[in-house]
């Protein structure tokens, strides 16, 4: 078995063993990139050399005996929405192309100081609007599994370097399913935390009120391993919520017995893809047969939650990306002979398609005249849906659904369309619009070779009982023994 | 018809810097100046990704301020997005409050043009950010962005249009200003800008009940031109209505120089905010024994230092009035009157000479150089007979140039006063021995004539004898 196969777990008990380096590991994720890279292009910037160097310093102070973190030397790659001191955060948009920030981002401090090493920045659409990674400045990404495929959206490039092994693990953003839809449609494990666990400070604003960070890694340990570094409280973020720190890993128990998972019927009805729904039928069977109950039950949002979030999201979007002016920091244009012109002419050449069409529709609905329609009755349907999602956990522990109503489909084959990509997300944009954690969970593949991810949803603050069932359910499924991207051209 | 036919109503809209150490959103200092982008951070420069976390202290002053001018507290308020492009705001959005302000429904209470009484409703007191300010570079190379400023708390006082002259809006807005100031809630400077109102003015015929279309004059930032802009602008307004002609509501801007207000270019016409609520930041909520607690602790008010002034220490309803209309001359007052325990001489020197100067020298309180107890020992040198009321102006003067002890400053120049009768008496006698006309006349029953002699004399010793002394022994002598 090559290293870069390896889970981080995996790597850490080696590393604690002596059977391996840091800088064997990270040699041999640098080579594999080489290899790889060109073809699913998964990367905007990579560190390369200079992080051999860093793994070769925590080698000689783990070889010292000096106080380190078990973690130390291990890779990590990072969603181009973070802020990274020193070097360029891109959002993957030509606003930002040279845009190097001043600080760290509050998750970034905290993978430092476990001294993990950054392999590099990872692709994704434009300021994390889209689904597919098509709306990347730079060039798309492509899915491991087939490489005709899109590796999903927002955090494609997080998703398929993860897939594809050119990192072991990453850190995604997910606003509307950004980290369970690629995690689902690249075959790894992605979870959205609840929002308010993980700071968001430093991490570019999409929608200040659904964004939250989380892990995308190849199995369900590694994710709480990296919840564990990332979660907690951040005085820098008045969102995040000052809570007890939690040890995720000790919820990793091989048990669901006694759970009551519910399965909303609206979400394996109309508009989900017949295999997926076999796959989400089959592992609630497993379920069952694990010990849980598993219960049909009603969760009829998913028309009104896309309506919300396209309008809550852009609403907030089109007022975070309003900084993006030309004038302090990011693209400015050429062509200008007054102040209207740097205004107009930096945001029409700096943002792409897709960010302009959320900025316009996000500026209508807050618009005199229009808010009271929009923006406010969205709020309120919103309070509704958070309603219905408390109704619901009253009697289930979880609520089992698909991640994404379909397998990955082309690239380009959607591109085009807005609306039908925007229906990619109707399966994870009623969790974040309740502010609930998520997790995606790879449980097999569709006829013709394609990852299908199950979404698991836990009451608030409760990653626990996801970890749990996730995790019982990954010993049962064995995905990863079973099935392997083969970078189909 | 004319302008007496016509009723002038204004409204003000005051932002006032809060004195907190540290901006509202992140931990910058709030100081006023330094070298341009100096007082900031990724934060209030808007980075990529950085987040505002709302400084608990803005809260607090805001709230003694909306107590201390008689307003409700909101228990449930929020913080709004207005969005906008300009280039001194660099998230876009400034960080306001639109439908839930913390503070509403207060008042104050002046004194009208005839002495009366007259409260001004304060419709509401919210919290914002400062934005930062543009240099213009004189040699047309373009504008440089400073934001040091960007993110300082301000309060934003709006009136009702209760104000109906000039001179009742310089009055309301000295007492927020004195107000602000004894609750330590703002240093108000407005030649800082610390303090500066937007001024909405529209005229109507007397006794009309509608009000008449208002224009707006933005960031005015001194009493004299907010007066002279009013009369302005009032003037202007009935003109134009008796000339047949229609108000446009606009916003205006005031020239000092020409004495006039000219239609802005608008960087904000027809501008819609699209307010709505920052999602970065969590409701403000605030129980009620957090608000008892502001209250139980707020500094003596104006009102009830002049009750005290008046019971206490027998100052006249005018003299309470204007050593109570600003903190920085109670403060001085108090301590004064603690050193020399003559409260009415304190209050004459505040209301009179300190006051003229200050006035001369086109400032406020706050630039006043020396303590009060550098103050009350001038009081008390002159009480105990070391200099004379003379010697004491001289005195105040230099206290203005250069403040030192009183005492050390009459002991420099060598201003203490003659009190020795010997010496004053050789003076005398010389002033006689010169003067032989105005002895003549002084005997001859012209009494003015003494005044003359006592005049010379103090010119001889330049002004350091002893009047009474001085005037003893003339009397004294020429009787011989």
């Amino acid at each position: 078995m090559e290293i870069y196969e390896l889970t981080v777990h995996e790597l850490v008990d080696k590393l604690e063993k002596k059977e391996l380096t840091s800088e064997q590991i990270v040699k041999s994720y640098l080579k594999r990139i080489d290899e790889k890279e060109k073809d699913v292009q998964a990367f905007v910037t990579q560190s390369g050399e200079k992080t051999l160097e860093k793994a070769r310093e925590i080698d000689s102070k783990r070889e010292k005996g000096e106080k380190i973190s078990n973690l130390a030397g291990i890779p990590i790659g990072i969603k181009d929405n973070m802020c990274t001191k020193g070097e360029k955060t891109t959002c993957s948009s030509k606003m930002l192309e040279n845009f190097v920030s001043p600080y760290d981002a509050t998750v970034i401090e905290k993978l430092n100081n476990e001294e993990l090493i950054s392999l590099g920045k990872l692709n994704m659409d434009e300021f994390a609007m889209g689904g597919s990674t098509e709306y990347s400045y730079f060039h798309p990404t492509h899915n491991p599994w087939n490489l005709n495929k899109v590796p999903g959206g927002s955090s494609g490039g997080s998703a398929a370097a993860v897939a594809a092994n050119l990192v072991p693990w990453a850190i995604g953003s997910d606003t509307g399913g950004s980290i369970r839809q690629p995690s689902s449609l690249c075959g790894v494990v992605g979870l959205k935390p609840t929002y308010g666990l993980v700071s968001r400070y430093g991490l570019v604003a999409f929608a200040s009120s659904l964004d939250q960070i989380g892990p995308i890694t190849k199995d369900v340990e590694d994710s709480a391993i990296l919840l564990n570094i990332i979660a907690g409280h951040d005085p820098k973020d008045s969102t995040s919520m000052n809570k007890e720190k939690k040890d995720y890993t000790k919820a990793l128990v091989r048990d669901v017995k006694g759970l009551k998972i519910g399965l909303p019927k609206e979400f394996i009805g109309e508009g989900i893809n017949e295999e997926v729904k076999e796959a989400i039928l089959e592992t609630a069977k497993k379920y069952e047969e694990l010990g849980a109950t598993v219960e049909e039950c009603s969760l009829d949002i998913g028309k009104e939650a896309l309506a919300v979030y396209y309008i809550i999201a852009c609403a907030e979007a089109s007022s975070n990306l309003g900084r993006f002016d030309g004038i302090r920091y990011g693209y400015r244009s050429e062509k200008f002979n007054n102040l209207r012109e740097i205004y107009i002419n930096s945001r029409t050449e700096g943002f792409g398609p897709e960010v302009k069409r959320r900025i316009m529709l996000g500026t209508y609905v807050l618009s005199s005249g229009y808010y009271d329609a929009y923006y406010k009755k969205a709020q309120k349907v919103r309070t509704v849906i958070r309603n219905e999602y408390q109704k619901l956990f009253e009697k289930y522990d979880l609520i089992l659904t698909p991640t994404s109503p379909t397998v990955a489909f082309g690239i380009g084959e959607k591109s085009n369309n807005p609306l039908e990509m925007y229906l990619a997300d109707i399966c994870t944009v009623p969790v974040n619009i309740a502010g609930l954690p998520g997790m995606s969970i790879p449980v097999s593949v569709d006829k013709s070779g394609m990852p299908i991810g199950v979404q698991l949803v836990g009451k608030h603050f409760d990653e626990e009982t996801i970890f749990r069932a996730a995790y019982t359910l990954e010993q049962e499924v064995k995905f990863r023994e079973n099935y392997k991207p083969e970078f189909k051209k | 018809m004319s302008i007496e036919d016509y009723e002038v109503v204004i409204g003000l809209e005051v932002h006032c810097e809060l004195s907190t150490k540290t901006k509202i959103f992140c931990s910058c200092p709030t100081e006023f100046g330094g070298e341009p982008n100096t007082h900031c951070c990724p934060i209030c420069m808007a980075m990529p990704g950085t987040l505002p976390v709302l400084n608990e202290k803005v809260v607090e002053y805001a709230v003694k301020a909306g107590l201390a001018t008689n307003c409700k507290i909101s228990q449930n308020s929020k913080n709004d997005r207005k969005n906008y492009f300009y280039p001194d705001l660099p998230k876009a959005y400034q960080i306001s409050q639109f439908d839930q302000p913390l503070c509403y429904e207060g008042k104050v209470e002046i004194e009208d043009e005839n002495g009366e009484k007259k409260n001004i409703r304060i419709l509401r007191i919210h919290i914002e950010e400062d934005a930062g300010k543009l240099n213009h570079d004189e040699y047309g190379r373009g504008s440089f962005v400073d934001l040091n400023r960007a993110g300082v708390p301000l309060i934003e006082v709006v009136s009702e249009p209760d104000l109906r002259s000039a001179e009742e809006a310089e009055k309301y807005l000295r007492k927020l200003k004195s107000i602000f100031e004894y609750i330590q809630v703002s240093d108000c400077k407005m030649q800082e800008g610390s303090l500066r109102a937007d001024v909405n003015v529209s005229v109507r015929k007397k006794g009309a009940k509608e009000f008449g279309t208002r224009t707006e004059m933005k960031n005015m930032n001194s009493f004299r031109s907010i007066v002279r802009a009013i009369k302005y602008e009032a003037e202007r307004q009935v003109e134009v209505i008796e000339n047949g002609g229609i108000i446009t509501q606009e916003t205006l801007r005031w020239d000092d120089v020409s004495g006039k207000t000219f239609p802005m270019r608008d960087k904000e016409d027809a501008q819609d905010y699209r307010y709505f609520p920052d999602p970065d930041l969590v409701a403000i909520k605030l129980s009620d024994e957090y608000i008892e607690n502001i209250r139980k602790n707020l500094p003596e008010l104006p009102e009830v230092k002049k009750a005290r002034y008046i019971n206490d220490f027998e100052l006249s309803e005018k003299a309470a009035n204007f050593v109570t209309s600003s903190k920085y001359y109670s403060d001085i007052f108090d301590e004064a009157t603690e050193k020399s325990k003559n409260p009415k001489a304190v209050s004459n020197w505040l209301m009179s000479d300190i006051a003229r100067i200050l006035n001369e020298k086109e400032e406020e309180a706050d630039k006043i150089p020396f303590t009060g107890n550098e103050l009350g020992e001038l009081v008390e040198l002159i009480d105990k007979g070391t200099i004379s009321n003379s010697i004491g102006k001289k005195v105040l003067d230099e206290l203005f140039e250069n403040p030192k002890s009183p005492s050390k400053i009459i002991e420099e120049k060598g201003w203490v006063q003659i009190s020795d009768e010997g010496a004053i008496k050789e003076v005398v006698l010389k002033i006689i021995e010169n003067n032989p006309q105005s002895v003549e006349d002084y005997k001859g029953g012209k009494d003015k004539a003494l005044g003359f002699l006592v005049g010379q004399a103090m010119k001889e010793t330049k002004g350091k004898a002893n009047p009474q002394m001085l005037n003893k022994l003339f009397i004294e002598e020429l009787k011989k």
